[in-house]
């Protein structure tokens, strides 16, 4: 787990975005429901969003610069798949950390080993039209600048538990959001629906969401979550989903170009999530969703990803139960320093 | 499979076959209520729910009791108990017995709950939180609130456990008015309540869940377990419908509250002083 996103997978997300920068525009694909397809429905009668579903994807979230163009064709997208899957599987350089840490092929958790939910978009942001997450507010700089202080008075990342990031400490990867997006790995969800709730959850960490559809009042203010208080409703067969009541600590998900600064960067407690869910195909469910956070962004924006049916079941992920990763960083790192102030002291004796 | 329990033919026959079977006293009192339907036509269970007993503390018969941290005094002390096993004592074999004794002399170190991990089975049901039934025809999730420990029950497509997991791994069935699960697949290590009553990964849960009326359901539990009991128990308690119009399973994300203590001792040592 450690050093998941640092490091190498840092280094292999840039050439992964270097790679899609030579893309040719295409028509846009219609992202609304299919024509004619028959929604399937539940006992209750509400569409059946019922099943296993992934959004594990290679589209990043913001379009790479120098792309004009919304879409690419089908083609291109395969290309890229194919050249992407043999980076995942290529041998690794020694001494580095891709070197020593575990191979995520041998457990089937690489994105060519997984179902994808594939996407021609050039970014799943669509608005802004130029697929770019708006300019932050002068008081969202402020903020992120006070975040990246606070954290360096304490220590920095490897200083202690609460200062390491929130996927290596097991409080979240990501994917259960609001808004949920890729988590990197295992990006499974199971959806279950009765009549006044429906149930998504998120097989990283066990993430469970539950989302009232009676119509009730949002929760108040003083209750603030890890994935904020949900209120849902139907709007003809799109589930609308509103949250808010966040608790202003959770970085935007893992995406490619978002990594810089995961811990400081995106949200505040002022934030609010909007997500659409329409079931357009038996194997897909299109999720859109709509970011208002006046605090740090200069305006509302949104994005969108496909959700696809892939096969059961989830499986137990007890991260915190196991997380011997985190013990170990926090170890090496003590003993880092330590060999650091031992060389120090014998250099002066020297 | 839709309006299953329905149809007259299907009623009778399961009618017939629980007169047929003699069913315990308890659970024949609660066949005389039948559950509404959910419009699959099965007894429906949906609902946040709560247990409201002692059991968490010590599910055998307990007096009133000192907590373990001092300076919280009685806010934290053990109130006492009936407990939930049937007939009052669990069947330990004597070996176990004395692990069972040396757990509880050395909770403080030893409960999984303190350091914030998943509870198991059937322990999660009786902890002082409410968890929620949502149902579907092919599956049953039971979400709690502690730790956001989740439960699929599988209806259909019975499969063995694919690893030993902290919350097994569970076929569910229907027997008349009563949910029927089926949980095998644990690890070793969680407990049954903060008294140090534990298991080993023998350890096989049938719990029945019946409908008894509007607001509250009756939980009976049989524990398996033949490396660490003489033979299999038993353990009952009503389920209590959190019936407040606004009840909602909310974020008990315990990691954060108990990182300090895992993972103090390997704090860095700042020039500013502090830690």
């Amino acid at each position: 787990m450690i050093h998941r996103f640092l490091n190498s997978g840092c280094i292999a997300a840039a050439v992964i975005t270097v790679s899609l920068l030579t893309a040719i525009p295409v028509a846009a694909q219609a992202p609304g429901p299919v024509d004619g397809y028959n929604v399937p429905r539940t006992a209750d009668g509400q569409p059946d969003f019922e099943g296993f579903w992934t959004n594990a994807t290679r589209t990043p979230l913001q379009r790479p610069a120098g792309m004009a163009s919304e879409f690419y064709t089908a083609e291109e997208v395969a290309a890229t798949e194919s050249r992407e899957a043999e980076l995942e599987t290529a041998p690794t350089v020694p001494g580095t950390t891709a070197d020593v840490h575990y191979d995520y092929s041998q457990f089937g958790l690489t994105h060519s080993q997984s179902t994808l939910a594939t996407s021609l978009r050039t970014s799943l942001i669509f608005d802004p039209p130029d697929g770019r997450i708006p300019p932050m507010t002068t008081e969202g700089q402020r903020i992120v600048a006070q975040r990246e202080e606070e954290a360096l008075l304490k220590g920095g990342r490897f200083a202690s538990a609460e200062t390491n990031e929130l996927d290596d400490r097991c409080i979240s990867m990501g994917g259960s959001g609001p808004p949920m997006m890729d988590a990197g790995y295992n990006s499974n969800y199971q959806i279950l629906q009765n009549r006044d709730y429906v149930m998504i959850l998120t097989e990283m960490i066990h993430d469970v969401r539950i989302i009232p559809l009676d119509g009730r009042e949002q929760a108040d203010g003083k209750i603030r979550q890890w994935i904020g208080t949900s209120r849902g409703h139907w709007e003809a067969d799109t589930l609308v989903v509103e949250t808010a009541n966040f608790n202003g600590k959770k970085p935007f998900p893992f995406q490619p170009d978002a990594v810089i600064r995961p811990t400081y960067y995106g949200s505040t407690e002022s934030m609010r999530v909007t997500e659409r869910f329409t079931r357009v195909d038996d194997e897909t469910i299109v999720y859109q969703f709509t970011i208002d956070d006046e605090t740090m962004w200069s305006r509302p924006w949104s994005a969108e990803l496909p959700m696809k049916k892939t096969i059961g079941p989830l499986f137990e992920h007890a991260c915190h139960e196991g997380n011997y990763g985190l013990t170990n960083t926090l170890v090496g790192a003590r003993l880092e320093e330590q060999q650091a102030a031992e060389e120090a002291t014998a250099k002066k004796s020297n | 499979m839709r309006d299953r329990f329905g149809k007259w033919p299907t009623m009778l026959a399961v009618i017939a076959v629980a007169l047929m079977l003699g069913v315990s006293s308890a659970t024949a009192q609660s066949t005389d209520y039948r559950a509404p339907r959910t419009a699959a036509g099965y007894p429906d269970l949906n609902g946040i729910w709560q247990t409201i007993n002692s059991a968490h503390w010590n599910i055998e018969p307990h007096a009133a009791g000192p907590g373990l941290v001092r300076e919280l005094g009685a806010s934290i002390a053990v109130p006492a108990g009936h407990g939930i096993v049937d007939g009052g004592a669990i069947p330990y074999r004597p070996e176990a017995l004395l692990q069972r004794d040396e757990n509880f002399a050395n909770r403080l170190e030893l409960d999984p709950e303190i350091k914030c991990y998943l509870p198991g089975v059937p322990r999660a049901t009786y902890m002082p939180f409410p968890f929620q039934i949502i149902q579907s025809e092919q599956h049953i999730m039971i979400v709690h609130e502690y730790a956001g420990a989740v439960r699929t029950i599988y209806m259909e497509n019975h499969t063995p456990a694919p690893a030993p997991t902290w919350m097994g791994w569970s076929h569910g069935s229907w027997d008349g008015e009563t949910l029927v699960i089926d949980t095998q697949g644990f690890n070793a290590q969680t407990w049954f309540d903060r008294a140090g009553n534990f298991h080993s990964d023998a350890l096989h849960v049938i719990e029945r869940i019946t409908p008894r009326s509007e607001d509250t359901m009756l939980y009976e539990v049989t524990i398996e377990d033949p490396e660490v009991f003489t033979r299999p128990w038993t353990m009952s308690m009503p389920l209590y419908r959190r019936v407040e119009a606004n009840a909602e399973i909310l974020e008990f994300e315990c990691v954060e509250f108990v990182e300090d203590l895992i993972y103090g001792h390997l704090r860095k040592q700042l020039d500013n002083g502090t830690q």
